[in-house]
């Protein structure tokens, strides 16, 4: 397969096409709105339905109808956006419904900015929606990244009947970049989710898909039911990126852009003499506690770089547990740190 | 020969109805389940259940269904519609759910003349949460929210959904009943198949309002309440056919 040039929102549509999504339902906000414009022009020339909803609130709801059908569905939206779909998010996770969410993070609380940041960390890997629930939350770093990550998305969906979550950011959104695409899966050999879902009741039982029993102890189970499945999804699913760890002394820890920009970083500090690596995780929940807690035993110093006040940093925190000193660098409102500015930082730490 | 006169449609599970003496959701979801027998299209349909009393709808109607968010149960039947258009989905919601916190989906269902059915049950009330005003409480009406009586220039006035709805373009059939006579049960039902003709023939959105009772959080006993809703409500609530383009063949 050749690669093409291509923007971020357009390559995750594109992918999410390709792993047989021909749902999609969306409602515009910057820095996001490409990725419905291309679905909009895209998925008629392959039979999907594209809509442009009301609202959030609408939108997440369309696609907990079209989830309980079984198909493979899809919306993208940016942080406001998001924070109005939590409850149908909730409803969904509950519901064991599959379906992928797209969010092009900006810089918040409230209206914020419409530039690039990391300040949803928490609303995706925590809750935000009410309940117990967990999301498989997966955060690309390139376009290339994030087409195949969407891919994964799709299937890991499908695979554990929950929703998961891309978890971009503006700049991942609106840049441009070579990639490779998957081929297209064949409709037909995608799950059809025929033992649950609901596709009228011919000749059994009614399906019945819900977040609801007005029982307690019922409802416990099916609590309980989710537990089983995110253990599995921990077991199974944690990935993550290693670069120059080797030999480090000091870990950068970033997720999404900041950690590709961190990847300049360890080439840049290696180049004065320092011998720096990159830990990245790839699924931000589950976290790879693990890997991370290992690298802890091995190296004298930790610098979380985040683009928020420190989210993610709690986890690195329980990976690395009181092993070694954790420093954090962090720009927020949608200000996008240069390489130079965070190396910066780390030599400022170091002399410390 | 015995002749069989009343049985179970096929439509219902036969469970037994969870509906407080006198309330007419029983009659209600009767009445439904018997028009998807006539149509012969129960193994074809999705229920979406509402949250308020109602919210057991699915475990009554035997046919695959869910229960969406409060008041969203019309964008959930849009997903199932869109992504299943050979399949017939109908929501069933409330006052609460339909003509306040869902008040933007419905409209908006409605607006894109979306191939779904919708039953209203109107009863004036939040009669789940234990009597709090609704949309639909009508001035001066005493609930627990409203203890001196619902007042316009606190409160609002009572919201007239199909007044509101039959400006949308999308809408293909929309009418206002009540089945507190036997003559009006029959009506009822024939508003409720033209609802669901509207679907089947792929016209476009269609909704039936029922004005329906609440004795329990009204505070009075079963015949009192047919008979208030009678003198109080269908003044308010004038009842008919606010559009219909499905005609009179079936
Ligand atoms: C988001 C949300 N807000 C509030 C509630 C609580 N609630 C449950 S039922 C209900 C009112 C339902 O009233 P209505 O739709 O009129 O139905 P009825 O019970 O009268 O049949 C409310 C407010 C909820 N479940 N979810
Ligand atoms: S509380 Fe009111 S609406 Fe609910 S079941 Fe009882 S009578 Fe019917």
């Amino acid at each position: 397969m050749e690669k093409v040039m291509v923007k971020g929102t357009e390559a995750i549509g594109e992918a999410a096409i390709r792993a047989g999504c021909r749902h999609f339902f969306g409602y515009p906000i910057t820095p996001q709105s490409e990725l419905p414009e291309y679905m909009a022009k895209r998925l008629p020339e392959v039979d999907g339905v594209f809509l442009q909803t009301e609202s959030e609130v609408a939108t997440v709801n369309m696609l907990y109808g079209a989830a309980c059908t079984g198909k493979r569905v899809m919306t993208s939206t940016s942080s406001p956006g998001f924070s109005l779909m939590m409850e149908g998010v909730s409803y969904m996770a509950c519901a064991k419904l599959p379906a992928v969410f797209v969010n092009v993070v900006r810089g918040g609380p409230g209206l914020g900015d419409i530039q690039p940041a990391q300040g949803d960390y928490w609303q995706a890997t925590k809750g935000g929606g009410h309940g117990d629930y967990r999301l498989i939350v997966l955060a690309p770093s390139t376009v290339q990244e994030a087409v195949d990550l969407t891919v994964l998305a799709f299937d890991l969906a499908d695979k554990y009947r929950t929703p998961a979550l891309i978890l971009a950011d503006g700049l991942l959104g609106q840049m441009m970049e070579p990639v490779e695409f998957p081929e297209f899966r064949d409709l037909s050999t995608l799950p059809d989710h025929s033992d649950w879902a609901l596709i009228g009741a011919k000749g059994r039982e009614p399906h019945i898909v819900t977040s609801f029993d007005i029982d307690p102890y019922k409802l416990e189970k099916m609590n309980l039911e989710l537990v089983e499945i995110y253990k599995k999804i921990e077991e199974n699913e944690v990935r993550w990126e290693e670069y120059k760890t080797e030999d480090a002394e000091i870990i950068i820890t970033a997720f999404g852009t900041i950690g590709r920009i961190a990847k300049s970083v360890v080439d840049m500090a290696r180049k004065d003499g320092i011998k720096v690596g990159l830990f990245r995780p790839i699924t931000v929940w589950p976290f790879p506690y693990k890997p991370l807690e290992e690298l802890a035993n091995k190296v004298d110093m930790f610098f979380d770089v985040e683009m928020n006040m420190g989210q993610m940093l709690e986890d690195v925190k329980l990976a690395v547990k009181d092993k070694r000193p954790i420093k954090f660098y962090s720009r927020m409102g949608g200000v996008v740190p240069t390489p130079t500015e965070i190396l910066n930082a780390l030599k400022e730490e170091i002399r410390r | 020969m015995k002749k069989v006169l009343y049985k179970m449609p096929e439509s219902l599970t036969g469970k037994e109805f969870t509906y407080c003496p006198g309330c007419y959701h029983g009659i209600i979801h009767r009445l439904v389940a018997e028009v998807i027998d006539e149509l012969g299209i129960r193994e074809k349909t999705l229920v979406v259940s509402p949250i308020g009393c109602s919210v057991f709808a699915y475990q009554f109607f035997n046919m695959d269904g869910t229960i969406a968010p409060h008041g969203r149960a019309p964008a959930v039947a849009t997903g199932m519609k869109r992504a299943r258009p050979d399949l017939y989905v109908f929501t069933y919601q409330g006052d609460g759910d339909l003509a306040a916190i869902g008040t933007a989906e419905i409209m908006h269902a409605a607006n894109r003349g979306e191939k779904i059915t919708t039953i209203f049950v109107n009863n004036a009330i939040y009669g789940m949460t234990g009597g709090q005003m609704a949309p639909t409480t009508l001035l001066g009406m005493k609930s627990t929210t409203t203890p001196y009586g619902r007042k316009a220039e606190n409160d609002g006035y009572p919201m007239h959904m199909c007044e509101f709805l039959k400006e949308a373009k999308g809408v293909a059939y929309l009418a206002r009943t009540k089945v507190n006579t036997p003559q009006d049960v029959e009506k009822t039902k024939k508003a409720i198949k033209k609802a669901f003709l509207a679907q089947v023939k792929g016209l476009g959105f269609g909704m039936v309002e029922v004005l329906s009772t609440c004795p329990t959080n009204w505070g009075i006993d079963p015949i009192s309440a047919g008979k208030w809703l009678e003198e109080n409500m269908v003044p308010e609530y004038p009842l008919g056919i606010f559009v219909d383009k499905v005609g009179d063949e079936e």
